[in-house]
């Protein structure tokens, strides 16, 4: 897990804890936040299997992973923009516009195609809008995106008003609920593992990813090491806009309905999965496969919990309790071990970089 | 060596509380489920997906549609989302599919979206049975209608012709002017009018556009540009508010009547005041009463979603399917002091 850049990151500047290559590899693979989720999600699809009726059936994964489709996909470029410390609270809205494009776009007589093309333009150009905003202008993302939620939305409801667009293309709409052959898998898996793996070697193997890092862990250090401090924000925030311009043209081909509406606070399930992913909202920390696994176990429990007929509320306040006892349990066990440390004298010169 | 130690066990003991804490909420699940978890061996399981949760209109006929569900000795559940987002449905037609239960009835927040699950559910064997909201026609097998626009013109041309004696100026305060539905009904009353009611005179529509302030200016207006103005129609829930509320506090209170489609909840107040004396709407608990024993119908085979078929819901007796696989509830539903207190939506 040695690269070029992450030595460089000095370690008098952060305060955050980054890995200890001290400990033997197995402890730290199996022992992070990340497997603690992977370790929940087979343990509640166990229980589920063994106790919620109608759960274990094939049927089951394919209505679960056309649910969660969009946020597992809005979830990939939103991990890397909150590895950097950034966050970006428009990609709800920008589902619900790109939605509205396409709709408005087939309704005006372009082919779907085009309009879903047009659709993911318009997302690039709002991702890259945040960006300027963000990085040029120098604004801070929670105030910049918090204004363009407000205003992707506004232009969606605008263009279509109330009236919904349902004529799309026959072939597309089956094609956005299609199996893969033998298997009750859907289709939209496929750009959902493409971009899986373009997400994972981007963020974790290659020098513009150990960036992302770096942003996240101390700006200035990164800055002085080298790192296109705003190159990279900016990119990450076009990659959001279109990520979540695809999931709304996704969205709009599984429902048939453009609506001005449509996937309306999509964004908050989004960054819920993503901080209980173990992404740490500071930036610096996460990793891709505990965001999956979130965004999994997410969708796992709502679907348990609807099969046994629990009511929406108290879905809502069970995945709120986790994000509260994940997010709480973690700063808990770092305090704990902070006190600990300190009773047990001096710290050894090797733990004190990752302990202070 | 021993720091090494304590974080490994502090780390696993974050999963296991985690696990725990899991655990705990999802045993809560499946003991909710099993007590209200259908599947008997007729597959009398009957599901109510309303709009939304929380909804008084809706917990009003899933009251309805329980009672009826108890009568017939099935299982009754209600699911539903919290907000009214037009794909969040979808979901929960899903997992009415996944359990197999025998129907859905369902108020639709947007005709299409959910046709496909709905469509889904059909080929698994679900009969589909909207209600108050109906979907695409190909993708249920049959919709309960509450009110036809001849039924809802009739009893307010009715309540108005009673209220002022049967003569003199009357206006009508709409919601906004493109609105299909306030359009039709207007067109109906005034054909009902100028056949059955000829001394009345419909001097004026104006419209609210569906906002408290608007429609109460409006009435305001009406009222002074028309003096003689014995009577006022408001088929809008907002209008009919907005109007009873300026009338309660001006000199027209009890000389100029008002009557519409309304609220009891909305309404309560000027039928206690005497500013309205009676004002029309359906029964949303006789509506999700009937849907029940027509989705129980479907289910035994009595009937199949045919024009003619015919079955008997309960205390509201017989019903026959009409055009469109479609049952009509029946007339309009009059809410007066007498009996306004019975309903809470």
């Amino acid at each position: 897990m040695t690269t070029t850049t992450s030595p460089a990151t000095p370690p008098v500047t952060t305060n955050r804890v980054s890995r200890d290559s001290e400990k033997p590899l197995w402890r730290r693979v199996l022992l992070t936040r990340e497997m603690a989720i992977v370790a929940l999600l087979v343990l509640v699809v166990a229980y589920a299997m063994l106790t919620v009726r109608g759960f274990a059936q094939p049927i089951t994964l394919n209505y679960l992973l056309l649910d969660i489709a969009p946020i597992l996909l809005i979830a990939l470029p939103m991990t890397l923009v909150m590895i950097t410390g950034e966050i970006d609270l428009s990609v709800g809205s920008m589902v619900g516009l790109a939605s509205v494009v396409t709709g408005a776009g087939v309704h005006a007589g372009l082919p779907f195609e085009l309009a879903a093309v047009l659709a993911l333009l318009v997302g690039a150009i709002g991702g890259a809008f945040n960006g300027f905003l963000v990085t040029v202008v120098g604004l801070p993302s929670l105030a910049v995106t918090i204004g363009t939620l407000a205003l992707f939305r506004g232009l969606a409801v605008g263009l279509l008003g109330t009236t919904a667009v349902t004529d799309f293309p026959e072939g597309w709409t089956a094609l956005a609920k299609a199996k893969i052959a033998g298997t009750t898998i859907p289709y939209i898996m496929i750009p959902f593992l493409i971009l899986l793996v373009i997400f994972v070697v981007v963020l974790h193997f290659t020098p513009f990813g150990r960036g992302i890092y770096a942003i996240g862990q101390s700006k200035d250090a990164a800055r002085f090491s080298g790192v296109h401090l705003e190159r990279t924000k900016f990119l990450l925030f076009m990659a959001a806009g279109l990520v979540a311009a695809f999931a709304g043209v996704f969205y709009t081909l599984r429902f048939g309905s453009a609506r001005g509406d449509n996937a309306t606070g999509l964004e908050l399930q989004v960054i819920a999965a993503v901080v209980l992913g173990g992404v740490s909202v500071f930036g610096g920390r996460g990793q891709l496969y505990g965001v999956v696994a979130a965004v999994l176990l997410i969708g796992v429990l709502s679907s348990a919990l609807r099969l046994a007929n629990v009511t929406s509320d108290v879905i809502n306040v069970i995945t709120g309790t986790l994000l509260v006892v994940s997010v709480v349990s973690a700063s808990l066990l770092a305090w704990l071990q902070k006190v600990r440390r300190r009773r047990s004298g001096p710290p050894s010169p090797v733990a004190a970089p990752t302990a202070s | 060596m021993k720091f090494a130690h304590k974080r490994a066990t502090a780390v696993a003991a974050a999963a296991v509380a985690a696990a725990l804490a899991l655990s705990g909420c999802a045993d809560t699940g499946s003991t909710g489920g099993g007590s209200s978890d259908g599947g008997g061996s007729d597959n009398l399981s009957i599901t109510f997906l309303p709009k939304s949760l929380g909804n008084p209109y809706f917990d009003t006929s899933s009251k309805g549609g329980k009672a009826a569900v108890e009568e017939l000795g099935g299982t009754f559940a209600e699911v539903g989302p919290a907000e009214s987002g037009p794909d969040a449905q979808v979901s929960y037609i899903n997992t009415a599919t996944q359990q197999g239960v025998g129907s859905l009835v369902v108020s639709a927040n947007d005709p299409k979206a959910i046709c496909d699950a709905l469509n889904e559910a059909r080929d698994a064997g679900v009969k589909v049975v909207t209600f108050d909201s109906d979907t695409n026609a190909d993708c249920r097998d049959l919709f309960v209608n509450q009110a036809t626009a001849d039924g809802i013109a009739k009893v307010q041309v009715d309540l108005i012709a009673e209220q002022i004696g049967d003569a003199g100026e009357i206006a009508i305060v709409s919601s906004t002017a493109n609105a299909t539905n306030q359009n039709t009904w207007i067109d109906k009353m005034k054909e009902l009018l100028a056949a059955d009611h000829p001394n009345i005179q419909l001097v004026d529509v104006v419209y609210g556009d569906d906002d408290e302030q608007i429609s109460f200016d409006k009435t305001a207006a009406v009222l002074q540009s028309h003096p003689n103005l014995k009577g006022i129609v408001s088929p809008t829930t907002i209008g009919i508010s907005a109007a009873a509320r300026y009338l309660s506090t001006s000199d027209y209170k009890g000389k100029v009547a008002l009557t519409g489609l309304g609220t009891p909840n909305q309404m309560r107040e000027y039928i206690e005041d005497g500013t309205v004396t009676a004002f029309a709407l359906w029964n949303p608990e006789d509506l999700g009463y009937l849907s029940a024993y027509a989705a129980a119908a479907l289910i035994n085979g009595d009937i199949t979603g045919k024009e003619g078929d015919t079955f008997k819901a309960g205390k509201l007796g017989e019903y026959t399917v009409g055009a469109d696989a479609t049952v009509l509830l029946g007339d309009p539903y009059v809410f007066n002091k007498d009996n306004i207190d019975d309903f809470d939506f």
